[in-house]
């Protein structure tokens, strides 16, 4: 009798963690895992949204045939990677000596100028691309009005009499445009990253350093720089997979409408154009699986490269 | 104390609404802005006609609001009754089968056929014949152009619309003499030259059986004017609906616009309000007639009130009262023949100077073809909206871009 009536309350006590983590993997799984596995399911069909859920067709890989075959993926991967890179790389070669001259130099206004770095990251996209539309302007923008002003300057100024370029009207522009957009956003970000590593580095090897007579170049080439390799590796990964993920900057500055939308069509691009626009959500699943690919083989050589060039500087 | 009766009101209405519903029967209309004004300002002529009847209004914004009516059509969940749809969205929807044959009893809607403009009720004909939506309101293409600034530069109307030859000469006088823009993008010539000579049946980029029509001399021509008006130096190469574009209205560098008439509507509203009265509507240059948008009212097949549906949409499109009622409160142009000989068309519209612009709205749109839409055409317009930009910038001959543009479009559309 009493144990009968335990049972019940016993099965209560056993059940209620699940209980209380439920609320997690219930969400986790209807707004993560599902949809990804729906993904995969939907990139081997061909599906027109509007017809209905019986509408699916089973079509193998044909998808990823048909996407990997269409200039506009070609193009779109090329544009991912000249962004990648034109806007990753910068933010790495002027972030390490900028984290380090602040580590060094600055003491009492550092928070301040870290913040005025790290704010860009944390404003909304949508806010700085629509600024940078303004900026952008060809004939109202300040960039221009700013190169108007300095041609009256003596000297070089003459360079830039009538320069006047449409920044994001110019499919000679458009990439430059959207890439420097992305490298003045995520900069503060890798400086807070660089920072952090750098303060936990021991004080005491730059002392050393300083009595053997390095000076500042010396102390970051040989010390800061090779100790910072864990968080440049870490640093990288993620810009490489945010860059070349890259969808609302070129979104909003040149959009999909005007005629030189194509110079600055990311993948992550095409394939919203492929599914919201042609409505084959087939496809445009297969291209986000091709993306995942890539940015998977990408990284995992990412690390390679890092892994393989540890050993130079194990003997620090 | 305002506040204070504002919310007794409030909770009063909410308490009736509360006892009511248990026996109203509740009609759900999805729309978007501003076309939701047109359903919510007929409310009080529903309520009179079917006190029983509750309408819920659920409006998103304009993008939104397709987006979800895609993903209830593809899900069969959260169905409204009623579905307002716009022209660039109606050729997808149509060909879903996922809304009411409303030529079909007990709708019989072919009936109405003969009581609308002529070219609206193809557009919301599927390919097998279906008829998915009634129209609302529709967009005949005009002229908008800056009478003063045209003055200036000693050019006439006349000389815009004859032919697209004086077209272009007369934007080079205007750009030398007064230093405005004729036209905002080389891609407004490209695009009325290609809607020019269509007959009924015929579509811009398709034919009726889905061949794509891009290496047509139709297609060679637009692109040659439009590569004529940007080597000619008189487009502002302005993106429409951009900073840039509103911009060049406000600051008098673009002296003309070709669009749908309600363009003269957005002009007045926002985007320059200042130029009241320098502004003229004509018809479009080479005798081109063209519909830019339009807006539908559809019922889903899994609609849980379709006769209640049909009778709003009827309220809402074969009113004549109701469809000039939408014409003062949102300045869209009635689908509906009566209402298009409603003596409001004479009014002189102060914006355009006075001028009685509706009457030759009407005249235009008597006369637009009734092509056909293919669900593929916005697939169609970026494609060759990307080959033209190659033949702008870089130069590229126009046949090869045109070939190019055909053999992308027939491979996306072979599956």
């Amino acid at each position: 009798m009493n144990a009968q009536r335990r049972h019940p309350r016993w099965r209560l006590r056993a059940l209620a963690p699940y209980l209380f983590i439920a609320p997690f993997f219930l969400l986790f799984f209807v707004f993560g895992l599902f949809p990804l596995c729906f993904s995969v399911y939907l990139s081997l069909h061909q599906w027109e949204p509007a017809a209905g859920l019986a509408a699916m067709q089973w079509v193998g890989f044909d998808n990823y045939r048909f996407a990997l075959s269409d200039p506009w993926l070609h193009k779109s991967l090329y544009n991912t990677l000249w962004l990648a890179v034109a806007s990753g790389l910068p933010q790495h070669v002027v972030a390490v000596p900028l984290a380090f001259f602040i580590h060094m130099r600055l003491s009492r206004s550092r928070n301040l100028v870290v913040a005025a770095y790290f704010v860009p990251y944390i404003t909304s996209s949508v806010a700085i691309a629509l600024i940078f539309s303004t900026l952008f302007s060809k004939d109202f923008g300040a960039i221009n009005a700013a190169f108007q002003g300095m041609s009256n300057l003596p000297g070089a100024g003459a360079l830039l009499h009538g320069v006047r370029p449409d920044w994001l009207g110019d499919a000679d522009w458009t990439k430059p445009s959207v890439a420097f957009v992305i490298f003045w956003r995520y900069i503060g970000w890798n400086v807070v990253l660089y920072l952090s590593a750098l303060q936990v580095i021991d004080p005491a090897l730059y002392e050393a350093a300083t009595l053997d007579g390095a000076g500042s170049w010396q102390q970051f080439r040989h010390i800061a720089l090779p100790l910072l390799r864990p968080m440049m590796f870490f640093a990288i990964t993620l810009t490489l997979i945010g860059n070349l993920q890259l969808f609302e900057e070129p979104f909003i500055l040149i959009g999909t409408e005007s005629g030189v939308s194509q110079s600055a069509m990311t993948t992550a691009m095409f394939m919203y154009r492929v599914a919201f626009s042609d409505g084959d959500f087939g496809t445009a699943s297969a291209i986000s699986w091709l993306l995942f690919l890539i940015i998977a083989v990408l990284t995992w050589g990412n690390a390679r490269l890092f892994n393989r060039g540890g050993s130079d500087h194990g003997a620090l | 104390m305002h506040k204070f009766v504002k919310t007794i009101m409030l909770g009063a209405a909410l308490l009736a609404a509360g006892t009511v519903m248990a026996q109203k029967t509740v009609l759900t209309v999805a729309s978007f802005p501003d076309l939701d004004r047109a359903a919510k300002a007929a409310l009080p002529q529903w309520t009179r006609l079917h006190p029983d009847i509750e309408v819920k209004m659920i409006s998103l914004q304009y993008p939104d609001h397709h987006t979800a009516m895609t993903t209830a059509l593809a899900t069969g969940s959260g169905m409204p009754d009623v579905m307002a749809v716009d022209f660039r969205f109606i050729g997808k929807f149509a060909e879903s089968g996922g809304l009411e044959d409303l030529s079909k009893p007990p709708y019989d809607g072919n009936a109405l056929r003969s009581r609308f403009v002529r070219f609206s009720f193809p557009q919301a004909t599927s390919s097998s014949g279906a008829l998915t939506a009634i129209p609302a309101d529709i967009g005949p293409g005009t002229l908008l152009y800056r009478k003063d600034i045209l003055e200036r530069a000693g050019v006439a109307e006349a000389d815009l619309t004859r032919s697209w030859e004086s077209f272009i000469e007369a934007g080079k006088k205007i750009k030398s003499s007064t230093g405005a823009y004729l036209l905002a993008n080389a891609t407004d010539i490209r695009d009325i030259a290609l809607r020019s000579g269509l007959s009924d049946g015929e579509g811009v980029f398709f034919d009726a059986n889905g061949k794509a029509l891009v290496e047509t001399p139709r297609f060679v021509r637009a692109f040659e004017l439009g590569r004529a008006a940007r080597s000619a130096g008189i487009d502002a190469r302005a993106v429409a609906w951009t900073n840039e574009w509103a911009a060049g209205f406000r600051n008098n560098r673009i002296a003309s616009q070709m669009m749908g008439a309600w363009l003269a509507g957005h002009l007045k509203n926002w985007m320059a309000p200042d130029s009241k009265g320098l502004w003229r509507s004509a018809g479009l240059p080479g005798g081109v007639h063209a519909s830019y948008g339009g807006s539908f009212y559809a019922i889903p097949k899994k609609a849980a009130n379709k006769a209640a549906a049909w009778e709003f949409i009827l309220l809402l499109t074969a009113n004549r009262d109701v469809q000039l009622q939408s014409l003062r409160v949102l300045d869209s142009f009635p689908a509906l023949l009566a209402a298009q000989g409603d003596p409001a068309m004479d009014e002189p519209i102060e914006f355009l100077g006075g001028q009685p612009a509706r009457r030759l709205w009407r005249d235009s749109a008597a006369k637009i073809p009734a092509i056909t839409v293919n669900r593929h055409d916005a697939m169609a317009t970026d494609v060759v909206n990307a080959e033209f930009e190659r033949v702008l910038s870089e130069g590229k001959a126009i046949p090869a871009a045109l070939a190019d543009a055909r053999a992308l479009i027939e491979r996306r559309t072979r599956r």
